[in-house]
């Protein structure tokens, strides 16, 4: 056994590890270089015929050459590794705006998305939401909300009326009021209800118009209810749905057979904020809706004793609040249901 | 109703800005939709006389004028105009340069065709003070030069107002009443017309007029009025109508529009020289009876039981549809003398049934309709003599005819409390504030007690009949805006129902899948069904608007197919939508109304969609909303609409109920509808969907042991469903089972023809320990036993 055979071997394992271009590649070279069959390790059996004096020195010698060899084996390994790694990340590598879309989300209607802020607005303020059939009795549409039958502001509301029964017997309803009926009968007072829905006009469709359209009403009934209370919950509703503190409201005065008083309600121009703009017609104001006291004879056909509560009701649009608060020009393009349309909201 | 300023202010000084009236109008709820302000803006314009007309070298149709504004004065040269309608001498008004028009434009020294212009030469619609274009305005010879041209014509500002009326405000249709309200809002005083009523002995027996229809009409009066002489009406009489929307016919017309305008009183001027026996009479109108209105028109006034009411002569025949209409042979003309005016109190529902039925829809009906005073009939006649006298000095009331059959009625009194006021309200107005604001309105409030009084309701206010008519008023006019506001303290909490956040649930789980809301129209054709293979039983509008919109949808499909079609025709195919709408039936049993549920479609025209895709979506809606899978069954059937081999009736499985629909429309029902690829279907009763068993909402423990899984493929014939399979395999699992999927479906070599092999892995795990070999081994026999009882066969 030559001792100084070691460096060259040291030499040699060296070049080899430094040499090897694979990571399976090390470990084969591991095994010949530091193996049981390696030719280092034939210097460590070797030691027992190594003089006694001489056998821890040369045992030092062949240590430092194996730690050597180890040593750079690891270290080569790391970076093989790396290499390697690198490598086949590469291979793997993908540009992310070359992504083919497979599936699209898909959108909720802007008249129910609407629907669900105004909806989700009266519940923060305690209220219930009621639906009723969007074909009603003339009964329910027209005589328990005080139209009777032959009486002019009938002639408000141009009605489709069905093959049914008596002529103009069953109806599709002209507006979501018949519902407050259905709640009054279904519920004592305390009421407070929301009432979204689809109603039906026999009008010639135009831009702001359509035969089949949306309305949402509130109701509240209650003891001692007063148009004061009317005013500041149309106060809470609109700051809250505008998210604006800015706006103010009017009662106008007007005529609805169902309530009384009866009043039409404005609201400050959101889009010009009252100083007058082409949505405003200029006048600074944005007609909403009706709004009023609760006509005792409706109470009354509710079965609510008249004297004992009072109530409120309003109601307005939805078609037209997302008409303004969308920038749609015309309601008639929401007939088409064209995907270009209803994949912006 | 179009309200001008100056014939207000005859009754009340008004000194307000237009503005401010408008506001007015406004809070009053007779809203102003509009306001023209016509003969402002003229400061500048003064009156000047044409000197000399020479022709423009440069242009046809132009000339150059000179014009002086002083009598011998110097002339101002040149003025080029494009009107030829005057001469050398005329009269006419100058806009001299630095004049801004009423319309803003700025008169400044130009040049026309190489000619320079020093000011502009007027039409009397430049200046708006009528709609007269025809050329420029020729004032009178005699008028003064160089004074300012409101002087010189006495052309005041005025400002006409268009005001909404409601259906519950017979008073305002008239300028009176409006004034009287706008006076007591404005705190100002109102002076009614001075009219003195008295001119010859009343007559109460029925001598020139009778009613036989006493629902028709409760008071008929009839003045007839010698001199009359057929003429052109006074400017001012002619002006105020122009300006109120009615077109100047002769003085007796006129006279007759002009109070009812002022008063709201309609009235008609027969020609007495005309009607047989110089009477009229009131009644119904007889079966098939006709009559030829002053438009010329036959109209028959009977028909399916509406009834016009007419007014006839002497000799029984019809001269006029009461409160409508007068007819062609009776009327006024160059010939007339002697007029017989009738002026009435009709029923107001009666006026409403024949103005609809008719499509005459008149001044004088919408004011009947509203139901009129009563009690100025003779006032109004009074007032329509006085007005024709003006073009007729030498007019006689020969006799005046009042028929009141039910004799004079008792004035509406109602019992108004002051608390009630207030709890309706919201106020804490006193006795004296609420009787202060009825007052100034002609309400005359009695105290009976303290805090009620008997209000007594002036005969113009036909609408008040309750007491909370009178809340209203007093809320009028003590201004909604001084209401306090306050927020009701509600302690209720809001919440949504079941349902209400199921429907929101399963639209953003079908938004999440790709799926977009789409809103149909209920309105369909019967031909939609049709071509949706439906059944035509659907419920038909009486009154539909158009064919392709007459009957109520029975299903979502017509609709969402022709929002497929739309998108396909806008080069957008591959689309896929859901609706949540109601759909109607045919009523139930002993119901009025049609059999109307909510139902929710989704229609899939994405690429690769069919009938697979439907049931996978119905399959994530079953999971979205926690319904235990069990509880919802598929039968394969033959659906209208659908296809027939492709499609299946959903089932709760506890009730054996069907409740909706799943598989791929039929493709003879998309050829129809011209779309060109396969279309899965979904369509549920909502409500019965939201009403399936929900899985529990308390946790289920799982094993913390190692599971085994078992694979199994089972061959089935075709006609046997994978379900019965799936179900046989679930019950032989037993307790064990963890979860159960179908992996695989493989028809081809190696499985005979009709069949086809089915691939499932059942995953086992047991709460308290690790599944031993010969656990799972008794499982596998179990579950190969219960396939082949099922119809199935271990795959070999």
């Amino acid at each position: 056994m030559n001792l100084d055979d070691l460096d060259s071997l040291q030499h040699d394992g060296l070049q080899r590890f430094a040499a090897a271009t694979g990571l399976d590649a090390l470990k084969a070279i591991e095994i010949e270089v530091l193996g049981k069959n390696a030719r280092l390790t034939e210097f460590n059996k070797g030691l027992g015929s190594v003089a006694a004096d001489e056998r821890k020195a040369a045992g030092a010698r062949i240590n430092a050459t194996r730690q050597a060899l180890t040593h750079a084996l690891a270290s080569r390994r790391i970076e093989l590794a790396a290499q390697e790694r690198r490598v086949r990340l590469e291979a793997e590598r993908m540009d992310l705006t070359e992504v083919i879309a497979t599936t699209h989300q898909g959108h909720v209607h802007l008249i129910t998305r609407t629907t669900q802020d105004l909806e989700d607005i009266f519940v923060g303020m305690g209220f219930q939401v009621f639906e009723g059939p969007e074909a009603e009795t003339d009964w329910y549409n027209f005589e328990a909300l005080n139209f009777p039958p032959g009486h002019p502001a009938r002639t408000m509301h141009d009605t489709f009326q069905l093959e049914l029964g008596e002529p103009g017997s069953v109806v599709l309803r002209t507006h979501t009021s018949p519902t407050q009926l259905r709640v009054m009968q279904q519920m004592k007072p305390p009421i407070y209800a929301v009432m979204p829905g689809r109603c039906y006009r026999r009008d010639t469709p135009d831009a702001r118009h359509l035969p089949t359209f949306h309305q949402i009403e509130a109701l509240v009934i209650d003891k001692g209810i007063t148009l004061g209370h009317l005013a500041g919950t149309i106060d809470t509703f609109i700051a809250a749905y505008f998210g604006r503190n800015d706006l103010r409201t009017r009662l106008r005065p007007s005529y609805f057979p169902f309530t009384e008083p009866s009043a039409e309600f404005d609201i400050t121009c959101p889009f010009c904020g009252g100083s007058g703009c082409r949505v405003c017609g200029r006048s600074g104001w944005i007609e909403l809706g009706g709004c009023g006291m609760v006509h005792p004879t409706v109470l009354r056909n509710g079965g609510i004793d008249p004297e004992e509560y009072t109530g409120f009701a309003w109601g307005f649009g939805i078609d037209r609040l997302a008409m303004n608060r969308h920038n749609l020009e015309d309601l008639r393009d929401l007939l088409d249901n064209d995907v270009r349309l209803l994949r912006q909201f | 109703m179009l309200v001008p300023l100056s014939w207000l202010r005859d009754f009340v000084p008004l000194t307000h800005s237009v503005a401010e009236l408008s506001d007015a109008f406004n809070s009053l709820g007779l809203e102003a939709e509009g306001v023209r302000v016509t003969g402002g803006g003229l400061e500048s314009i003064i009156t000047a006389e044409v000197v000399a007309i020479r022709p423009h070298p440069n242009a046809d149709k132009i000339r150059l004028v000179d014009v002086r504004i002083a009598e011998g004065g110097a002339p101002i040269p040149q003025i080029a105009c494009g009107a030829w309608n005057f001469s050398v001498g005329d009269r006419i008004p100058l806009a001299p340069l630095g004049t801004t028009m009423p319309d803003g434009l700025l008169i400044e020294r130009r040049k026309l065709r190489g000619e320079w212009s020093n000011g502009m030469l007027c039409s009397a619609a430049e200046l708006k003070v009528s709609d007269d274009h025809a050329g420029i305005w020729i004032l009178p010879t005699d008028t003064p030069l160089g004074v300012p041209i409101a002087e010189a014509m006495s052309i005041t500002m005025d400002a006409v107002f268009d005001l909404a009326v409601e259906a519950n405000r017979p008073d305002a249709m008239s300028i009176v009443g409006v004034a009287r309200d706008l006076a007591a809002s404005l705190g100002v005083a109102f002076t009614p017309p001075a009219i003195a009523v008295v001119e010859s002995p009343l007559v109460t027996q029925e001598t020139v007029g009778s009613i036989t229809a006493h629902d028709l009409c409760d008071r008929l009066t009839v003045t007839v009025i010698e001199g009359a002489t057929v003429a052109t009406s006074p400017p001012d009489i002619q002006a105020r109508l122009t300006a109120s929307g009615m077109r100047p016919i002769n003085n007796l017309v006129d006279a007759s529009n002009y109070v009812m305008l002022e008063l709201g009183s309609p009235s008609h001027a027969f020609d007495r020289a005309k009607l047989a026996g110089g009477v009229i009479g009131v009644r119904w109108a007889g079966e098939g009876e006709q009559l030829v209105t002053l438009d010329g028109v036959t109209r028959t006034l009977s028909v399916d039981g509406t009834v016009d009411g007419v007014i006839v002569d002497g000799n029984d025949v019809a001269v006029g549809i009461a409160a409508i209409m007068g007819g062609a042979t009776a009327e006024v003309d160059n010939t007339t003398s002697t007029l017989l005016l009738e002026i009435a109190h009709w029923s107001p529902m009666a006026i409403a049934r024949s103005s609809k039925r008719l499509g005459l829809r008149s001044e004088a009906s919408a004011r009947f309709e509203r139901n009129s005073d009563a009690e100025q009939l003779l006032a109004a006649a009074a007032r329509f003599v006085q007005i024709v006298r003006r073009t007729c000095p030498d007019l006689r009331v020969v006799s005046s005819t009042d028929i009141r059959p039910g004799g004079v009625p008792q004035p509406t009194t109602i019992r108004l409390r002051t608390a009630r006021v207030n709890a309706v309200l919201g106020t804490e107005l006193d006795d004296t504030r609420v009787v202060g604001l009825l007052d100034r309105i002609g309400f005359i409030c009695i105290p009976t007690e303290p805090g009620v009084h008997d209000v007594t309701v002036p005969s113009w206010r036909t609408d008040c009949e309750l007491e909370i008519n009178l809340v209203e008023e007093v809320g009028r006019h003590f201004g909604f805006d001084n209401i306090v506001r306050v927020v009701p303290s509600n302690s209720r909490v809001g919440k949504l129902t079941q349902i209400q956040r199921d429907r929101r649930l399963i639209r953003r789980t079908l938004a999440a899948i790709g799926v977009t809301e789409a809103w149909t129209a209920t309105l369909i054709s019967p031909a939609d069904l049709e071509r949706c293979g439906l059944p035509a039983t659907a419920v038909a509008l009486s009154n539909p608007m158009v064919a392709e919109e007459s009957v109520l949808r029975t299903s979502l499909l017509p609709g969402i197919l022709g929002a497929l079609k739309h998108n396909a025709n806008h080069r957008n195919p591959a689309v896929r939508f859901f609706e949540t709408g109601h759909v109607f039936d045919q009523p139930r049993p002993r119901q009025k109304t049609p059999y109307e549920r909510e139902h929710l479609a989704v229609v899939l025209a994405g690429d690769g969609d069919d009938a697979a895709s439907a049931k996978r979506v119905l399959d994530m809606l079953v999971e979205a909303l926690g319904v235990v899978t069990a509880a919802v069954g598929l039968r394969a059937d033959d659906i209208g609409g659908l296809h027939p081999t492709r499609s299946a009736r959903i089932i709760g499985t506890g009730t054996n109920f069907p409740f909706g629909a799943v598989g791929e429309v039929d493709p003879g029902v998309l050829e129809a509808w011209g779309v060109t690829r396969r279309v899965g279907w979904l369509q549920v009763d909502l409500e019965n969907l939201c009403r399936l068993p929900r899985r529990a909402d308390q946790l289920q423990a799982f094993s913390t042991f190692p599971s085994s899984d078992l694979d199994l493929a089972v061959v089935a014939s075709d006609v046997t469903p994978a379900a019965d399979i799936e179900q046989a395999l679930r019950s032989a699992a037993g307790d064990l089972l963890e979860s159960i999927g179908l992996f695989d479906v493989y028809r081809g070599p190696g499985v005979a023809s009709g069949s086809r092999s089915l691939a499932y892995r059942l995953r086992f795990a047991a709460a308290d320990h690790t599944l031993t070999d010969a656990e799972l081994a008794t499982v596998r026999q179990r579950c190969i036993a219960a396939v082949e009882t099922a119809g199935g066969q271990l795959r070999a």
